[in-house]
């Protein structure tokens, strides 16, 4: 078959024009409502359950997870579906754990619940640095592979097509803020989700709609390669307890997630997003195999890897099979949309940072006017724009892949213990607080560096000196220890009492944002 | 009552306890689920590979299981945070009035 991937596409194009002319007249819409320091990082606290619930899905399922894992699934088989498998399982944590009270404590980003008892100052910068840091990895790794996927799909050169993605981005953060960000994840989730539903009929209408047809083409056409049993990926337990324990707990300590819960009004519709989005999430990673088996059949491994050679390419060039150069076009603009709004709600995410927490917490004290305070919001927008647009191109032809876990790992070890241990454990200090973040994150960061990702696919030594893929088991576990210690080795009385005063905000949600 | 007085309440702290226990318990769970999973891919690979119908594979089925079982524990969370935790909170509000 010829492909006409990575050629400038008529109905790509046309498709992308619209969801960008549509996205941005939300966008103006959205403007008008946009003009505190709440409407611009929350929304307002007027986003509905559902809304929020496919708003999260949006911003999980990035076009990573859409044209990664099929690709890999397309390529090596199970391993891409124990892969699927690890991403999910984080949601119900993050049910269970932090999303009542985090809504009910929050007032902009997670660092407001850390610090809510301690001493502010100190607690901001470490929380705010420790999701600045992990913000940016996830943006490099998203801008560098939206950048080379954008290439393929559309035979755009990578410059300019990084240059979009961040100018286009820019307006709808700039101008609608949250409420705008949200709509724009709302409106590509709900065609991410659609898309790839299609494209499962598509291909499953190929094998009459049975999946065991399916797996037996498969096994039929690749005997050696023992598609449907698990390779390499999971070999030695204590790696998979490393990589399930960054994955699971990595997403409770994301800021751009942590900060969708308040943009809902209380604790019961937090709870609501969480349970819709795993549904649209779960579905996703359902269906994303059964995507990539069908590719592996209907392309074939070699023509797949011809397009790329990581088989990001699977599912474009299955949806080109299946439907034509329409289908494609619809999928390629899907994809592109996705990077658009993930690095919207990233930046987002940087900017509440760098200005809420930053800036007018420790900087103004808490004192600069609701004018400054967007101002300053905006201001930190296209600085972090810029910032993601410059770094993408920089990053160009580096290899990121360790990127996207080292987000995670910090998350896990920096940011998760101090939030977790702050809604739950009295006799948290700032000191514990500040020292478990420096530790959790340097220790994630260090580790990473030594491990077989960086140490031996980046910088091309011989032999990793720490052997393991993730470091999450053990600077997770060092980030809580270190907590535990120094927190009873300074005793803070006032945060023991203040922890006391907020249980009725943190239970009942009286008093909350 | 004070406010300090009123989160002293034996109601107030079995809220919590309650709260805080049916959470442990379902994390419990969610690892029992992956976690068991992950160590049968690591180290029973035979039984992934039993075919339970024409070339479908223990494997093939127990990852969409843990994918379905976890999206059913939000699922269960929910249902009791709305019947029972949401009763609870409603009549300790009511005590505060």
């Amino acid at each position: 078959m010829q492909s006409t991937l990575g050629q400038p596409n008529g109905t790509a194009i046309l498709f992308f024009v619209l969801v960008v002319i549509f996205t941005l007249i939300i966008t103006y819409f959205a403007a008008k409502k946009t003009k505190t320091t709440s409407e611009f990082y929350a929304a307002g606290r007027s986003v509905t359950g559902f809304q929020n619930g496919l708003a999260l899905a949006g911003d999980y399922m990035s076009a990573a997870s859409f044209l990664g894992i099929s690709g890999m699934v397309a390529l090596s088989g199970y391993d891409g579906a124990i892969y699927a498998v690890g991403w999910l399982v984080g949601w119900p944590a993050l049910m269970f754990l932090i999303a009542e009270p985090l809504r009910n404590l929050g007032k902009f980003t997670f660092a407001d619940v850390v610090a809510s008892r301690l001493k502010s100052g100190p607690i901001r910068i470490a929380s705010a640095v420790g999701g600045l840091l992990v913000v940016l990895c996830y943006t490099i790794a998203q801008m560098v592979g939206s950048g080379k996927l954008i290439q393929l799909m559309f035979g755009m050169p990578y410059e300019m097509a990084e240059i979009i993605v961040g100018v286009v981005m820019l307006l709808y953060v700039l101008f609608g803020g949250m409420l705008a960000t949200t709509w724009v994840q709302i409106i590509k989730a709900v065609l991410l989700v659609f898309g790839v539903t299609v494209l499962t009929v598509l291909a499953l209408a190929k094998f009459d709609f049975s999946l065991s047809n399916l797996y037996t083409e498969v096994v039929t056409m690749y005997p050696a390669d023992n598609m449907l049993n698990p390779g390499g990926l999971v070999t030695s337990p204590l790696d998979a307890l490393s990589l399930g324990l960054a994955l699971m707990f990595g997403l409770l300590g994301l800021p751009h997630i942590l900060m969708r819960f308040f943009t809902v009004p209380d604790a019961k519709e937090a709870r609501k997003s969480v349970a819709y989005a795993t549904t649209f999430i779960g579905y996703f990673y359902i269906v994303i195999p059964i995507v990539g088996f069908a590719a592996a059949v209907l392309i074939g491994k070699e023509t797949i890897k011809g397009i790329d050679a990581g088989g990001n390419m699977a599912a474009p060039a299955l949806a080109e099979m299946l439907g034509g150069t329409p289908f494609l076009g619809f999928i390629a603009a899907v994809a592109f949309a996705t990077i658009l709004a993930v690095v919207a709600g990233l930046t987002l995410a940087a900017s509440s940072a760098m200005s809420h927490d930053i800036y007018v917490s420790v900087f103004k004290k808490g004192h600069a006017t609701e004018d400054e305070q967007v101002k300053v919001a905006r201001i930190s927008v296209v600085i972090f724009g810029i910032l993601a647009v410059g770094l993408g191109i920089l990053f160009k032809d580096q290899n990121v892949a360790f990127l996207v876990g080292l987000a995670f790992a910090i998350a896990a070890s920096a940011n998760f213990p101090a939030l977790f241990l702050s809604i739950l454990w009295k006799k948290m200090s700032t000191q514990g607080a500040v020292w478990s973040i420096l530790v959790g994150g340097i220790t994630a960061t260090v580790l990473i560096i030594l491990s077989p990702t960086v140490w031996v696919k980046v910088l091309h030594n011989e032999v990793a000196i720490f052997p393991m893929k993730n470091p999450a088991v053990f600077s997770m576990t060092a980030a809580f220890i270190v907590a535990i210690v120094v927190s009873l080795l300074t005793p803070e009385p006032e945060a023991q009492e203040k922890f006391e005063d907020d249980k009725i905000r943190t239970y009942l949600g009286i008093g909350a944002e | 009552m004070t406010a300090r007085d009123f989160t002293n309440s034996e109601k107030f702290k079995d809220l919590v306890r309650t709260r805080w226990t049916f959470s442990f318990i379902m994390l419990a769970i969610l690892f029992v689920i992956y976690y068991g999973y992950i160590f049968l891919v690591a180290l029973h690979r035979d039984f992934l590979a039993v075919m339970v119908g024409r070339n479908i594979t223990v494997g093939i089925v127990l990852c969409t299981a843990v994918i379905i079982g976890s999206w059913l524990l939000t699922l269960i969370y929910v249902a009791w945070a709305n019947k029972v935790y949401d009763k609870k909170v409603e009549s300790l509000k009511q005590d505060l009035q």
